[in-house]
């Protein structure tokens, strides 16, 4: 079958991208400054020779090579290393956080998308006219604005001015609740702040590509041919030019999602939200390098996953693009 | 209005406003107006096939969507069957999209390429809800594909345009003009895009269509030979207006407008021999927003007197059924 051939090469291409990513990692965290023994030790006056054994007992005297095959080989064991600060192994970590930053993500992009496409839809519709200016200018706001900023002022805002939020965390610490659903509502309420402060920065991205797309296929002449087909600017909409907009949202969803990492790690920091974001921005606090090297192979096979992803997505979407 | 016309063209103009600048806006400068349809008069009889020819850019296919309100007109009156179509109300709007449809240039962009063979022909049923019936619906679109000349209509149902070669995507979007049966079609160079080979099967198509199911068309095109071997009349459009207007044998054999006989002098001709009698028109079309005063043609004109940079001439009988504007004629 065509379809296996094709899967097989994008998914030798993601695997090529990964390890070139992994080698690239492995030499930058090489020639960051700082002694990671020094780091790990803490103690200025330790001996030379305590020094030296700690450094074979982590394989540092052992010449790069051989520590870059060591590297490999415990990578295909799932041994990410272990780390300095959290003196654990970088996997249990990495998963210990994962759910908190997949919840905050996944609604936040899930919504903004979705309202993106709205927004972008009914602005490029009414091209030119005061809705056109108005959306266009809040989107372009809204894309512009540091994610930190805007946190930081929805924490003003809603936590400290109207006191009906709290400014952080995924829950109360310390706290038992009475119900169920007493604890599902305080969640909620952690939730509510960062996911808006995410959903709003992202969704004037997304409006402002899908605009864009929407206006480029309303002057395609099957446009012109569907209107003088007697069609309704409603079925115009959702039959030809929304679901031809849409496709250059796939690809820009995925490539996105580097950005949007990004995004989490200053919207987590702003929250104290227990998520790999501000995992992240710990780490490289604490100069944690075998945290920092297995967060960024971590989000690199993610990126690449969803781009992988995106590329089968895209070839369901569009029939001229065949999986061959 | 005359009984036979289908259609009346009653000086037509569409204006379209520059997209002006940020800092014109701020200036509140006056916004150039191009002037792409600038009263264009002209009447179509039931079952003819009226060519409109000329350069690209003197407006012919803005003509075309003016007259079927997929352009808004800025003034004059267009009459589908004696009713003013600036008029319609939306409903009324619908029922004459059913008998007036449009065949683009490019089947590979008037498709659209996520719809197979069968949505797209059967699209113009229902959103006019003319049959829900499933069954009905397939035996009309295969009829509409047959009719536009494609064998084993029900092979193609479930293609995507993207599988079909140019000339059967042609025929697709042709079928989808012909599903809802109607009366009159522009054609806006429906055979430009496609190889020679093809060209005159759609045409001999649309000319069957023409004496079996009286659909009469305006045919748009920048060929003039191709106006001549199809239509019954023709018109030449220069920068937004009719200059010169009748029959097709007549305007071929003996054209009366600078214009005309320019493009008719170019018409590879066996006969003739090579490089004799021809006129290669020098410059170019002027620019819609600012034409030149007086007849539009005489920076261009190697007939031009005194007069023509002065007045506009109007389009004026010369004989039966031919209109000339021009003062030398």
């Amino acid at each position: 079958m065509n379809n296996r051939k094709y899967l097989l090469k994008k998914f030798m291409q993601a695997m090529i991208t990964i390890f070139i990513v992994l080698i690239f990692n492995y030499f930058l965290f090489r020639v960051m400054p700082g002694d990671p023994i020094r780091v790990l030790i803490r103690n200025p006056r330790i001996s030379v020779d305590a020094l030296a054994e700690i450094r074979a007992q982590f394989g540092l005297d052992l010449p790069w090579y051989t520590q870059f095959i060591y590297y490999l080989k415990d990578l295909l064991h799932g041994n990410l290393g272990s780390s300095f600060y959290y003196r654990e192994p970088v996997l249990n970590i990495i998963m210990e956080r994962v759910p908190a930053t997949l919840i905050l993500v996944g609604t936040g992009t899930i919504i903004s998308i979705f309202l993106g496409i709205i927004i972008g839809v009914v602005v490029a519709w009414k091209r030119g006219t005061k809705i056109d200016i108005i959306g266009l200018g809040i989107c372009l706001i809204l894309y512009s604005t540091p994610a930190f900023w805007f946190g930081i002022l929805m924490v003003m805002f809603f936590a400290v001015y109207l006191r009906v939020f709290p400014t952080g965390l995924m829950s109360l610490p310390g706290v038992a609740y009475s119900s169920l659903l007493d604890q599902f509502m305080t969640s909620l309420r952690h939730l509510f702040l960062p996911v808006l402060t995410f959903t709003l920065i992202y969704i004037g991205g997304y409006a402002i590509i899908m605009r864009n797309s929407v206006i480029e296929v309303l002057n395609e002449d099957y446009i012109i041919t569907a209107r003088a087909k007697g069609i309704s600017y409603i079925q115009l909409l959702k039959r030809h030019a929304v679901p031809n907009a849409l496709l250059p949202l796939v690809s820009m969803v995925a490539i996105n999602l580097g950005f949007v990492i990004a995004g989490a790690i200053q919207v987590e920091t702003v929250f104290s939200w227990p998520g790999l974001g501000r995992l992240m921005y710990t780490a490289l606090l604490n100069r944690d390098y075998p945290l920092l090297q297995g967060l960024f192979l971590f989000l690199t096979t993610c990126v690449v996953g969803a781009n992988f992803c995106a590329d089968i997505l895209y070839s369901y979407l569009d029939p001229r693009v065949k999986l061959s | 209005m005359d009984d036979r016309n289908i259609l009346e063209v009653k000086n037509l103009e569409v204006h379209f406003e520059a997209r002006s600048g940020f800092l014109n806006n701020l200036l509140s400068r006056e916004v150039p107006r191009i002037r792409a349809v600038d009263g264009v008069n002209f009447n179509l009889k039931k079952g003819e096939i009226l060519s409109l020819a000329g350069e690209s850019g003197c407006g012919k296919t803005t003509t075309g969507k003016a007259i079927l309100r997929l352009v808004e007109p800025t003034g004059g009156k267009v009459y589908f069957r004696g009713q003013d179509l600036s008029l319609l109300t939306q409903k009324e709007l619908r029922e004459f999209r059913q008998q007036a449809q449009i065949i683009f240039q490019d089947p590979y962009e008037s498709l659209n390429p996520r719809q197979t063979v069968f949505a797209t022909v059967a699209e113009p049923l229902e959103v006019n809800r003319i049959c829900d019936n499933t069954k009905e619906k397939e035996e009309r679109v295969a009829r509409a594909l047959s009719d536009a000349g494609l064998k084993n209509p029900r092979d193609y149902f479930i293609r995507y345009p993207h599988e079909l070669s140019g000339g059967q995507r042609q025929r697709i979007a042709i079928a989808s003009a012909l599903v809802l049966k109607p009366k009159f079609i522009v054609a806006d160079e429906p055979v430009t895009m496609l190889d020679l080979s093809i060209r005159s099967g759609i045409l001999k198509l649309m000319m069957e269509l023409r004496d079996n199911k009286q659909i009469s068309y305006l045919f748009i095109t920048h060929d003039l030979s191709l106006a001549w071997l199809i239509s019954d009349r023709i018109a030449v459009m220069y920068s937004g207006n009719i200059v010169e207007i009748g029959g097709a044998e007549q305007i071929i054999g003996s054209p009366a407008h600078p214009y005309t006989k320019a493009l008719v002098s170019v018409i590879p001709n066996p006969e003739r021999s090579s490089g004799t009698d021809r006129k290669l028109l020098e410059g170019e079309i002027p620019d819609p927003s600012s034409p030149p005063r007086g007849c539009k043609f005489h920076p261009r004109c190697s007939y031009a007197q005194p007069c023509c940079r002065e007045e506009r001439p109007l389009l004026r009988e010369v004989e039966k059924d031919r209109f000339v504007s021009c003062h030398l004629v």
